[in-house]
């Protein structure tokens, strides 16, 4: 009973969502509306769970003084103080809780983000080396595709920014679509086994 | 899950039905079938004839071969490796939610991953964008490690959830690469900008690293940083090549031969069109 019961239950609803797609009645737009509804109702309760997992992990190895229980007690002095301040003066317009995200929260993410670029930098370098044929197909298509972007590349001839075109356009969709293909029929086998109980480690039954 | 558990499932069930039927009821009569979807409509019903008709075979047959896979046949490396060097293993799915379905290819690998590491006791961290799925980790891991006669060995402190924010979760990832020098890392799942900067983090640590996932522009950033990368449908046939699972290396072998029949109509489309035929693509276009 105890794999059943889920097989049975991921069964019935997978093929519900498979119909539903299909079919524009009501009664399955109605049913698909219900269950994204008590997605979102599953999320708020599985969201408390990890709000608590979270707390207990870091209470944990600040009390035990773990190595870098520094960083443990950040991030919990992060969460309350968030949790206070949205409680305290709420989160509309000018409220603290606001300030804080705005001024802290916004600005780390977008240092983040911006490594990217450095990043990116160093991948280049290392994808782009001309060790081989293929290595060296790979930079003469990376600097066709950046002289093709940038102005001077239709200022050294008009041809550039169009053959940067025909290497995207061909050659780069002809295989992104290959991959495409191959991620999409992939998608359609591993739901079929899931709905069907072919596939079950998701359950932690193997 | 108990017999209170079962019984309120099957309620559930029960409700939601209700729920919908008797608002939706009395709604007007429309059409049953959208037509636009009719192209859609076939390619699955192909796919699910194929899929299952190769499972049949292969229950008659017994066994089946599917090509070598480089990044899967890896992994034994890679967790020796981790094992050797007596440093932990980084798991990561990603920004994707449970529903996703490269989120459950994910969690496919990581029971068969779980279980090649529980036999070395080697330490396996799973940080987490989603509560949903730490759960579901924390469930799979848990079950590998007792399969595999070690549940002595299951750390349920080292699959928790960090955050929703797509680079706190970032900063939280690298953190750790950069504080427990991990000697592997299996980025295996949903990722969006982030990829490259967790990649880049664990290339500068020199960890082993396998990539996997169904967004084709990250698959690039995976291929330039990373050791080994699934590409494509490769990723969503890890857990049948890793568990060699008679029943889903058949529906590989399905999903494989459709790839061959579309193949096959694209290469005919091609010619047909070139000659100034345009009546496969007209219909295909539908």
């Amino acid at each position: 009973m105890r794999r059943q019961i889920p097989i049975v239950v991921c069964f019935v609803f997978g093929i519900f969502m498979l119909v539903q797609f299909f079919v524009p009645q009501p009664i399955f737009t109605q049913g698909y509306q219900n269950v994204l509804d008590w997605m979102q109702i599953i999320f708020v309760f599985a969201l408390l769970v990890g709000a608590l997992s979270f707390l207990i992990l870091h209470l944990e190895k600040i009390s035990k003084r773990q190595k870098d229980w520094i960083y443990n007690f950040v991030a919990l002095s992060g969460l309350t103080a968030m949790v206070f301040l949205g409680f305290w003066k709420g989160i509309q317009k000018d409220s603290p809780f606001l300030w804080v995200f705005d001024n802290l929260q916004v600005p780390m993410q977008s240092t983040m983000f911006s490594l990217l670029a450095f990043f990116v930098a160093s991948a280049a370098y290392r994808g782009f080396r001309a060790r081989n044929l293929e290595a060296a197909v790979l930079l003469l298509a990376g600097l066709l595709l950046i002289l093709g972007r940038v102005p001077i590349g239709e200022m050294l001839s008009s041809k550039i920014p169009e053959a940067a075109t025909w290497v995207l356009n061909v050659p780069s969709m002809a295989a992104r679509r290959g991959i495409l293909i191959g991620i999409g029929l992939g998608s359609i086998a591993t739901s079929l086994r899931i709905i069907v109980g072919i596939e079950r480690t998701y359950l932690g039954k193997g | 899950m108990n017999l209170k558990g079962n019984i309120r499932s099957l309620i559930s069930i029960f409700v939601f039905f209700v729920s919908f039927s008797s608002t939706a009821l009395a709604a007007e009569e429309v059409r049953w079938f959208d037509p636009q979807k009719t192209g859609l409509l076939i390619g699955i019903l192909i796919t699910i004839i194929l899929v299952f008709g190769f499972i049949l075979y292969v229950k008659k047959k017994g066994s089946l071969k599917i090509r070598s896979i480089p990044g899967l046949e890896a992994m034994d490396e890679a967790v020796g490796r981790a094992t050797e060097m007596g440093k932990p293993i980084l798991f990561s799915s990603g920004l994707g939610k449970m529903e996703r379905v490269a989120t459950m290819a994910s969690m496919n690998i990581l029971g068969s991953v779980a279980e090649k590491i529980a036999e070395y006791n080697t330490p396996l961290i799973i940080p987490n964008y989603d509560p949903m799925v730490t759960t579901v980790a924390q469930e799979v891991v848990k079950e590998s490690f007792a399969r595999t006669g070690h549940p002595e060995s299951f750390k349920p402190e080292n699959i928790y959830f960090v955050t929703q924010s797509q680079f706190g979760y970032v900063a939280a990832v690298d953190g750790i690469m950069l504080r427990e020098k991990p000697a592997t890392n299996l980025f295996l799942g949903t990722f969006e900008a982030e990829s490259l900067i967790l990649a880049e983090t664990g290339n500068s640590i020199g960890a082993l690293q396998i990539a996997g996932t169904d967004s084709t522009i990250q698959l690039s950033f995976f291929i330039v940083a990373c050791d080994y990368t699934l590409i494509g449908e490769e990723f969503f046939a890890a857990s049948g090549y890793l568990t060699k699972d008679p029943m889903i290396l058949g529906s590989i072998k399905g999903q494989d031969f459709f790839k061959l029949i579309i193949g096959v109509i694209i290469l005919a489309g091609g010619i047909l069109s070139t000659l100034g035929y345009g009546y496969l693509i007209n219909l295909l276009g539908k």
